[in-house]
């Protein structure tokens, strides 16, 4: 595991390949990949195909339970989940870029448990920049780093399909 | 010296679209006229995440958990009604149906003292439907500022949910609105939904709808509405990608428009034989409840090119689309 405190220096594709080799590590023979739209997505499509697995990865959304819907409300997005695997008695391992307050991953997991109860969920992450207000950890994260309340962080891919950090002033 | 009172406060104050909030958003559906091209798109790209929600084991979602939905038909309709409870119901909201004819509107009561009353016991969406033009949009203007409603028909005016559920239809099955001829067949001058599918349409950039019938239902000055005006099924269907034929209502015939029903089945009804003059891979729609052989053969109807059924169902993801996206917006 690669830590660093600073943002500037942040090869995603060398965390990327910290990650592959953790992800590969956590995997069991019925484990499936399901990427958090978008940035995890991406991550759980090249982890399917660096790593060989068999059954395609699912995407999953955040959108329809946030808990900050009556602020933000309902932005048209084509991030629709799509889970191409029976979700009963899986074990699902959930891939994200960015990990922070964690009310996405709150949010994906009542996603998920709409479509059936999975045996277990394990989180993996790109990145975990601290700041939680709920009790969810990741299982691995490929980078811990410190930024300001108000620094947004997140992955972008290019038309080669390298990935690169996004950093932002909120 | 001469006294100008000042202009009344409707005339100096800047007009802004009811539905919209000053960002552009939507927080009312009244109308698609005047309704910009992203906010249509974002109603139609919203609904296909919500059929998803079918295919799932729980068919619910939380966005209107603790809401409550009032459905205010004040004139009567079954399959808009229904879909709109199941709408509300899949985004969790508590819906309540008002019985209207049993309800003080028959006692007399106005009909923003009832608003006023059901506002009181924390209503946050009014879903209404209304026989005058344009009493959603007074609801519209009088309710508090967390309050939402939609059209779900008023009088002649507008049907904005049925035109929205018709253009998911269409690009459902056609992918571009850009590149297709629409014929609208029936009673165009008294359609509520006629007139929403115009101004959706045009809107989305169709670049031909036409509208069919005989003329004292489709009067010439309908182009200006940028339609074409066809009195006749061949000029009319001749190669459309769209077909959507519209109900007819019997209180026409009785008003001396038409001579009886068999005489417009005769002329505008959709057989296997007129759909023949549209596209080979054409869709059949309507907005329902369709009358047999009156406006639509059976066998059309049952047909492959129907899309009649599916119309149904994508409409109630377009409901949670629009109650969706109007619930997180404030005024």
């Amino acid at each position: 595991m690669s830590d660093t405190s600073s943002t500037l220096r942040l090869d995603a594709e060398a965390l990327y390949a910290d990650l592959c080799k953790g992800v590969q590590r956590l995997l069991r023979p019925e484990t499936v990949l399901v990427g958090v739209w978008s940035g995890g997505a991406w991550l759980a499509e090249r982890l399917n195909a660096d790593l060989g697995l068999s059954t395609p990865h699912g995407v999953i959304s955040s959108a329809l339970h946030r808990d900050d819907f009556g602020q933000r409300g309902l932005s048209a997005t084509k991030d629709a989940t799509h889970l191409p695997f029976e979700v009963e008695g899986r074990h699902i391992l959930l891939v994200d870029d960015v990990l922070y307050t964690g009310r996405t991953t709150r949010a994906v997991l009542n996603e998920l448990w709409d479509f059936g109860r999975p045996a277990s969920v394990t989180l993996v992450v790109l990145v975990d920049r601290g700041g939680r207000e709920l009790p969810i950890e990741p299982a691995y994260s490929a980078a811990r780093i410190a930024l300001p309340a108000e620094a947004r962080v997140s992955l972008d891919r290019n038309a080669e399909g390298r990935f690169q950090f996004q950093f932002e002033k909120a | 010296m001469a006294n100008i009172a000042p202009a009344p406060a409707i005339l100096r104050k800047p007009q802004r679209n009811p539905q919209l909030n000053a960002h552009g958003e939507l927080i009312h559906l009244l109308s698609t006229e005047g309704l910009p091209k992203a906010n249509l798109l974002q109603i139609l790209d919203t609904a296909e995440q919500f059929l998803s929600v079918n295919d799932r084991e729980v068919k619910k979602v939380p966005l209107l958990r603790g809401k409550s939905v009032f459905n205010l038909f004040f004139e009567n309709s079954t399959r808009t009604r229904t879909t709109f409870e199941i709408a509300a119901k899949r985004l969790s909201a508590d819906v309540i149906n008002l019985d209207i004819a049993r309800s003080s509107a028959s006692k007399g009561e106005s009909l923003l003292d009832t608003i006023a009353n059901l506002s009181a016991m924390q209503a946050d969406m009014f879903i209404v439907r209304h026989s005058e033009s344009g009493a959603p949009y007074l609801i519209a203007q009088h309710v508090a500022p967390h309050v939402h409603v939609v059209n779900a028909g008023d009088g002649r005016h507008a049907h904005p949910t049925q035109a929205l559920l018709d253009m998911y239809t269409i690009r459902h099955y056609k992918k571009d609105f850009t590149n297709l001829t629409v014929a609208i067949v029936g009673d165009i001058v008294h359609s509520r939904v006629a007139r929403s599918n115009i101004h959706a349409l045009t809107t989305l950039g169709v670049p031909e709808v036409r509208v069919v019938g005989p003329r004292t239902l489709v009067p010439g000055d309908l182009r200006h509405l940028g339609v074409r005006v066809c009195h006749s099924m061949e000029e009319g269907i001749k190669d459309a990608d769209v077909v959507i034929m519209l109900r007819l209502q019997n209180e026409r015939m009785n008003g001396g428009m038409l001579p009886s029903a068999g005489e417009f089945f005769k002329e505008f009804g959709l057989t296997e034989a007129k759909l023949a003059l549209a596209k080979p891979d054409a869709i059949v729609m309507h907005p329902g409840p369709i009358n047999r052989g009156v406006e639509i053969d059976s066998a059309v109807a049952d047909g492959k090119q129907s899309v009649i059924l599916p119309q149904v169902t994508f409409g109630i993801a377009v409901r949670m689309a629009v109650m969706g996206i109007i619930a997180g917006n404030e005024a």
